[in-house]
């Protein structure tokens, strides 16, 4: 496929990606900050959260099914998530961690269960959008010869 | 100050800033800022690490240290580098994603040069960047 078509793939997946709430503008402060100097920036960035994020999701998944849940712990990794989310302008995980937090302090394991799931879900969709993105990012990068 | 503020500024280089966050993507973030803004960064996930890098490195123009980590926290690191005598100029600014004012106060109180919240902008660097590295 040519570039130009793989160009309007990608942007119309990362504005739909807008539209639909998952991003917001700190996530265009990163693609601001992607130059000569720094070409694989976002990537980097996104390939850290998405690692990040999964390895916080599992481990709030063991802790929550621990019989007597540490619950400082557990706000401890949402919080983590949090941070990162909110360092890439993941909107809608950053929302959702903010009231799974709100459980924490209730101490309300089924309300960190069922907002788990739904941080669960929203983080994996996200993942999933942005694997594409980067991957239509190579396709781009590949149709142009190397100097 | 103005000893302060030309500290870790090589002869036509870039300063160097020590950048401190236990979170690897607020680290990359934050670097990518500052390497933006035409900083020289170092960056380590945690205050002993930063202390350790402190130790060996003379040429630090500016700390910038997430406030939330385990073991030490931005604040006990800025009250390190304040207790030290061959530390104490370096400029320390603290980030968080909270807007705590108990907190704020405490970190300026004990010398902290500025308080950032979380995701830190570039403007925000560019800001620090005119006042405290002039």
């Amino acid at each position: 496929m040519a570039a130009a078509a793989l160009t309007s793939q990608l942007n119309a997946l990362v504005n739909n990606m807008f539209a639909m709430g998952l991003l917001d503008d700190q996530f265009q402060q990163l693609q601001m900050l992607q130059d000569s100097t720094a070409p694989d920036f976002v990537s980097e960035v996104v390939t850290l959260f998405c690692d990040d994020g999964e390895r916080i999701i599992c481990e709030l998944s063991r802790q929550l099914e621990k019989p007597n849940v540490d619950f400082d712990r557990v706000d401890s990794y949402v919080h983590q998530l949090k941070g990162s989310s909110a360092s890439v302008g993941a909107q809608k995980v950053k929302n959702t961690c903010i009231q799974f937090r709100e459980f924490c302090q209730q101490r309300s394991r089924d309300g960190c269960l069922k907002t788990l799931d739904l941080v669960r879900t929203e983080f994996y969709d996200l993942r999933n959008k942005f694997q594409a993105m980067l991957q239509l990012e190579q396709q781009i990068q590949a149709c142009y010869p190397k100097h | 100050m103005a000893t302060c503020r030309s500290r870790g500024v090589e002869r036509g280089g870039a300063p160097h800033v020590l950048a401190v966050d236990d979170s690897s993507v607020d680290r990359a973030v934050i670097s990518g800022i500052l390497r933006s803004s035409q900083f020289r960064v170092t960056a380590v996930d945690s205050g002993k690490r930063a202390l350790e890098l402190l130790g060996s490195e003379p040429n630090v123009s500016m700390i910038i240290t997430d406030y939330w980590m385990p073991e030490m926290t931005g604040y006990e690191l800025l009250k390190k580098v304040k207790e030290s005598s061959r530390l104490k100029e370096i400029p320390v600014v603290i980030m968080s994603s909270e807007n705590v004012s108990t907190r704020i106060n405490r970190c300026l109180e004990e010398g902290a040069e500025d308080f950032l919240l979380k995701p830190v902008q570039p403007s925000d660097v560019s800001r620090l960047c005119s006042r405290v590295l002039r």
